[in-house]
């Protein structure tokens, strides 16, 4: 048992502060440990989100220490817990009360994208290596500290013109899914707003399913788009060969 | 009119969106009906995610000697008999269907390494065959995605952090149901024709438990209320291996997958002790000697050679969850764990540490960052967990149809698949299964009604006040403390191992506890209060309490999940029969009905195959000893 | 509740660290190139040719340093390669300069209007690889040494020519292995190869390209690594030649 300081922003999106809190914490405890405590002994209606506690379903995202990451994972004792800890909602999203923000506006992103189309005449058999790719992005929790961290959204606030690399991720395993049929590549250029994104890898480090975002899922996509759109010899090529 | 309080309509309303819930609104929305979906989180977060090991299916992609009807015959013994058998037919016959589908809809699976590219399956305990579909160790999360993509996609409305408080009726018809937003506190009413329950499992009432805040047992709570009868209610899963330290983490699950990949068990004498375990049902499955398990476990793991070629049997690690649970528990009350209360479960002698990390990397990472434990070198310490309740609302093995006209259930929250005892990875392929079914029936019954009812406004009115009675009761005792008594009752009292008198005393404490929860206070306002939520769910945890230990008493013999220190051996009579919990108009009313059996010639064809044994059948019944 | 000016952070590392650092070494790097590219001299010493100097193409009607002719392929190539995009527009733009950091830009248009010729990288990619083959050549050269010796002005004297290697020579091949490394890391090349394909076990040809692939995939999964070496390496091979040719240091024949 010991005691540490923690600084917890309370309120709404209309109003709120930080508080302080002291609180008694055993060995092994992580940061959402540290809450439900908070919540069991001092303050009940303190509003945060989690489910598993095991990293599994990317409910308890928040900005501890300046930091996105998920509560549940983060172990007080890898924080300098001789200073206070400080634990915010996520910046990029309106916030509804305390830890918890309003993150509906993924749910619409999301719904925008064209569904799992696979071919016709698809046969239904492939190796393991033409999918390891996608079931790398298959992983994402759905967490959203990458569209959290994602200067982009967070600083720019692009949200009305940019999907986020949560759903380049998306984007990228339907794309590359060995039967998959549909083409989202006007989409990704256009109404996703690919060319937004400037490769600096912020949502790549922040990921707790530690998918490589940036070089795996994103840049491949700037690849094909580019194939389509930008490089005259393939645009050519194309053109006299009539192919996609 | 009912204008006071925010309405919907709906022709199909399901509650719960986990892989039941969203397959059922699948079905039903496919039908070109009105659909909405309702759930306590996030669309996505649902416990379903955590599903690890796999999905269970005779495809028979790896081992052709798969079929459905050892699938049937494999959840039978393992549920002891207890099961509903129609149940098991249904979903032995349809699971692979299931699966196949899912993939058609965009799920990943992993595949097989025999160049022809079909869907890989893995060992879980008491499956005959290899049987377990699977992506990694995350096949609930993969499973969940994809259900969930197809769903948005196609239409169905989908109302997030609600949480449902009552389901209202007209008659002995269900007609919609009442309760309010998380976010804001506000009350909501949704009108529907048919009603589709798929709130998932009642972990929370256990203080070591693997699942999530979610799993209150809502769903059976409020089909209890309503009504509806609940069945095998003593039948709750204890997972053999969760995690026992730190403490903060005491119950989170680890994957059978461990012990599928070659993990074993030791006590602290170093003896692998799970060969003196092996109930009579399992002695010819299972290996008797050690050398013949590491036999079996070189030849057919790490050379991964075909097992019909291997004439050794299985390591008894990958016997079903209940007998590896009370080996592990007897283990650990003789005084032969370890440190922390757990018992031994080592990877790291048996496979590479690039294997390891390669077959089970939510594990690796698991310890490493919640334990500081690092399972390519040391053993994990385990302990049994609280995992899933194998009772639930009593449904029609074919509709999913429960005792209330236009309630339906399915997952976690009915009864009847998996009798005494669940096998790992049945579990989701009942979702699908009888998920599909549940959202077929009630929208085959919402098509027969016309017209949404009228709601009393004084029922809604009343209800509206019950819930918000936290924040009007004078300052007491905040619902924390509560929950957590409540835990430690049930642990105590109606936990692994159960005996009468302890029951009758959990019972009485229940009690206690009940009045307890009349006064119970919070602070704040409506908006976002977990303190509030925690106060309106243990309502349904108590009733499910309650229901448990009484279904418990009743049961006088030991079956699967139920061991009952004073009965231990299977009883004749108690075979034949399931325990249903009902309301009654003063206190919850228990009595016992005939279980539907194996029709004869089914029964007589699955012997002559040597799928079934007709002398384990027999031990099963009670009719010839066991132990 | 967000403050996004310049450096806000709640953030209690030394999160500057890193971009002030690559700010740095970056500035250093390219003062040091620009000097050399426009010195127009000391780039070569007996067999040896500095890489940044190759190939060495000298026309009579240019009367600037040759440098300034073929270095604009390694410019434009690192320029627009996705790793060093990164690193320039965190340390220089600060767009960001550090996660979950606020930035001095409030307008922000990303890679869409002034930075689409970032999509044209392939075609550096193209000449990049052309310039490895005379990097080749220039190492092949590096081999030979004249029978008669080097004259003290550096030169090589007249007369046959003999297989040898100095210390020079084992710099710059190792300036050409790590360029390798870092240039059939790129992603465009990963891409074309491989990463364009949905299916790789769909026919002998995809199995084929599906093995590059992934060979080129475990390059670029340390792209980053091999883009700082290869540009430290290059800078170094580049310092031995001049202070060689300087007269400063003397190069050691081993073979
Ligand atoms: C760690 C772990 C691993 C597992 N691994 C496997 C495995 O490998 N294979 C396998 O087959 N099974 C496994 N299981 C079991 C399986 O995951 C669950 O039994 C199954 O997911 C239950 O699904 P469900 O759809 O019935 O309910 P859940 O997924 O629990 O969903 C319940 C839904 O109901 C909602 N809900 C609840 N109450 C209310 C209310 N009052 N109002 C509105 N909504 C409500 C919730 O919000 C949620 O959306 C595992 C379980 C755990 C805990
Ligand atoms: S790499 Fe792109 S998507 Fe990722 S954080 Fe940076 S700008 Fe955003
Ligand atoms: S990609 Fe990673 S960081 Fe982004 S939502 Fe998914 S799991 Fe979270
Ligand atoms: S609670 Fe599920 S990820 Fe933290
Ligand atoms: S991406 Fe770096 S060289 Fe092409």
């Amino acid at each position: 048992m010991r005691s540490i300081r923690l600084k917890i922003f309370r309120g709404t999106s209309n109003s709120g502060e930080f508080k302080e809190y002291t609180l008694e914490v055993e060995e092994g405890m992580v940061v959402l440990d540290a809450i439900h405590r908070l919540q069991a002994t001092q303050s009940p209606d303190l509003a945060c989100r989690w489910n598993c506690k095991a990293g599994k379903c990317g409910s308890c995202s928040a900005e501890i220490n300046g930091k996105p990451r998920l509560m549940c994972m983060t172990r007080l004792n890898d924080l300098p817990v001789n200073k206070t800890i400080t634990i915010a909602p996520l910046q990029t999203f309106p916030i509804m009360k305390d830890l918890a923000t309003d993150v509906s506006w993924n749910y619409q992103v999301n719904k925008k994208i064209t569904p799992f189309t696979p071919k016709s005449n698809a046969e239904w058999h492939w190796e393991q290596k033409d999918i390891d790719r996608i079931q790398e992005f298959r992983k994402c929790i759905e967490c959203f500290l990458c569209q959290d961290v994602c200067h982009v959204l967070r600083v720019h606030q692009k949200h009305s013109v940019y999907a986020g690399p949560r759903f380049f991720v998306r984007m990228a395993a339907l794309e590359m899914h060995p039967i998959d049929s549909a083409d989202r590549l006007p989409f990704l250029k256009t109404d996703a707003g690919l060319g937004y994104c400037n490769i600096t890898k912020c949502c790549t480090q922040v990921c707790p399913e530690s998918i490589a975002i940036t070089d795996n899922a994103i840049i491949p996509l700037k690849e094909r788009v580019v194939d389509r759109f930008y490089d005259p010899i393939f645009i050519l090529f194309r053109k006299l060969f009539k192919k996609k | 009119m009912d204008a006071k309080y925010t309405t919907h309509e709906f022709d199909v309303l399901v509650i719960g969106a986990g892989g039941a819930g969203l397959r059922a609104a699948i079905e039903a929305s496919a039908n070109g009906l009105k659909v909405a979906l309702v759930c306590k989180s996030l669309l996505g977060k649902a416990h379903t995610v955590m599903a690890e090991g796999g999905i269970a299916a005779a495809l028979g992609t790896v081992d052709s000697r798969d079929t459905w009807q050892q699938h049937f015959a494999d959840t039978m013994i393992g549920g002891n008999l207890a099961n509903h058998w129609q149940m098991a037919q249904i979903h032995a016959l349809e699971a692979p269907d299931r699966v196949r589908e899912l993939e058609k809809w965009g799920a990943v699976f992993d595949r097989t390494t025999d160049g022809k590219g079909n869907i890989n399956v893995r060992h879980f305990g008491g499956h005959t065959y290899k049987r377990l579909a699977h992506v990694g160790d995350r096949t609930g999360l993969e499973l969940l995605r994809t259900l969930q993509d197809r769903g948005v996609h196609q239409g169905i409305e989908v109302f997030m952090e609600c949480t449902v408080y009552s389901l209202l009726k007209k008659e002995n018809r269900v007609v919609g149901a009442f309760g309010y937003f998380r976010e804001t506190g506000s009350p909501v009413l949704f009108k529907a024709k048919s009603i589709v329950l798929a709130t998932g499992g009642i972990g929370k009432l256990y203080r070591v438990s693997s699942n999530s805040w979610e799993c209150t047992g809502d769903g059976f709570a409020l089909g209890y209320l309503a009504g509806a009868e609940l069945a095998d209610m003593e039948y709750v899963q204890f997972h053999p291996t969760g995690m026992v330290w730190p403490p903060s983490v005491r119950g989170l699950l680890i994957t059978e997958g461990v012990r599928g990949e070659g993990g074993v068990f030791r006590n602290n004498l170093g003896k692998r002790f799970m060969f003196d375990y092996i109930p009579p049902k399992y002695k010819d499955k299972y290996a008797s000697t050690e050398e013949e398990a590491n036999t079996w476990f070189q030849k057919v793991i790490v050379e991964g050679r075909k097992e019909e070629t291997v004439k050794e049997r299985k390591p008894p690690e990958l016997m079903s969850r209940d007998v590896v649970a009370r080996a592990l528990w007897t283990e650990i009350e003789q005084g032969r764990g370890f440190e922390h209360g757990g018992i031994h479960l080592d990877i790291a002698t048996r496979r590479s540490a690039e294997d390891i990390k390669k077959k089970l990397p939510s594990m690796y990472h698991q310890f490493k960052q919640l334990a500081d434990v690092d399972i390519t070198k040391v053993p994990m310490e385990v302990g049994p967990t609280c995992h899933y309740m194998m009772g639930g609302i009593k449904v029609d093995p074919e509709t999913q149809g429960s005792t209330i006209d236009g309630l339906f259930a399915a997952g976690e929250c009915s009864a009847g698949m998996h009798g005494s005892n669940r096998l790992g990875g049945n579990s989701l392929s009942d979702l699908l299964v009888f998920g599909r079914r549940a959202g077929l029936s009630a929208a085959e019954y919402s098509k027969k009604i016309k017209t949404f009812e009228q709601i009393d406004e004084s029922e809604l009115d009343q209800l509206n006040h019950e819930m918000n009675r936290p924040f009007e009761n004078p300052k007491g005792e905040n619902a924390y403390a509560i929950l957590s008594d409540l835990q430690q009752v049930m642990e105590k009292g109606a936990g692994m191992y159960r005996e009468e008198k302890g029951m009758m005393n959990c019972l009485k404490e229940l009690d206690q506890i009940k009045k307890r929860l009349e006064k119970v206070s919070t602070e704040g306002n409506r908006m976002f209060n977990p303190g509030w939520h925690t106060a309106l769910d243990l309502r349904n945890l108590l009733i499910v309490g309650e229901a448990i230990t009484r279904a418990a008493l009743i049961r006088r013999e030991s079956r699967g999940a139920h061991t009952r220190i004073d009965f231990l051996n299977y009883s004749e009579s108690f075979s034949k029969t399931r325990v249903i919990v009902k309301k009654s108009a003063q206190e919850m009313q228990v009595s016992s009905e005939n279980l539907s059996q194996i029709p004869k010639d089914f029964e007589a064809e699955l012997i002559a195959k040597n799928i079934l044994n007709e002398v384990v059948l027999n031990q099963l019944r009670g009719k010839i000893a066991a132990h | 509740m967000s403050n996004n000016s310049l450096g806000a952070t709640a953030r209690r590392d030394l999160w500057w660290l890193e971009p002030a650092g690559t700010f740095a070494v970056l500035v250093l790097f390219i003062a040091y190139a620009a000097w050399v590219g426009l010195s127009g001299t000391h780039y070569e010493w007996g067999p040896y040719l500095s890489p940044f100097y190759s190939p060495l193409f000298k026309p009579t009607w240019w009367p600037f340093s040759p440098a300034i002719l073929v270095l604009i392929v390694p410019l434009g190539f690192r320029t627009t390669c996705y790793f060093y995009r990164r690193v320039y527009y965190r340390a220089f733009f600060m767009d960001p300069p550090a996660c979950a950091v606020g930035e001095a830009r409030k307008h922000y248009e990303g890679e869409t209007k002034l930075l689409v010729f970032q999509n044209f990288h392939r075609f550096f990619v193209y000449l990049a690889v052309v310039f490895l083959v005379f990097f080749v050549i220039d190492d092949i050269h590096a081999m030979m040494w004249p029978i008669n010796g080097i004259l003290p002005n550096g030169q090589m004297a007249p007369g046959p020519k003999t297989f040898g290697i100095g210390l020079g020579t084992i710099i710059m091949v190792l300036d050409l292995i790590f360029l390798s490394f870092y240039t059939f890391g790129c992603h465009f090349l990963r891409h074309l190869v491989g990463g364009s394909l949905d299916c790789f076990s769909c026919s002998k040809t995809k199995e084929t390209r599906h093995g590059i692939w992934k060979i080129i995939s475990k390059l670029n999964e340390h792209h980053m690594a091999w883009g700082w070496i290869s540009l430290g390496w290059v800078t170094f091979t580049d310092l031995y030649i001049r202070l060689c040719s300087m007269g400063i240091i003397h190069d050691v024949r081993i073979f």
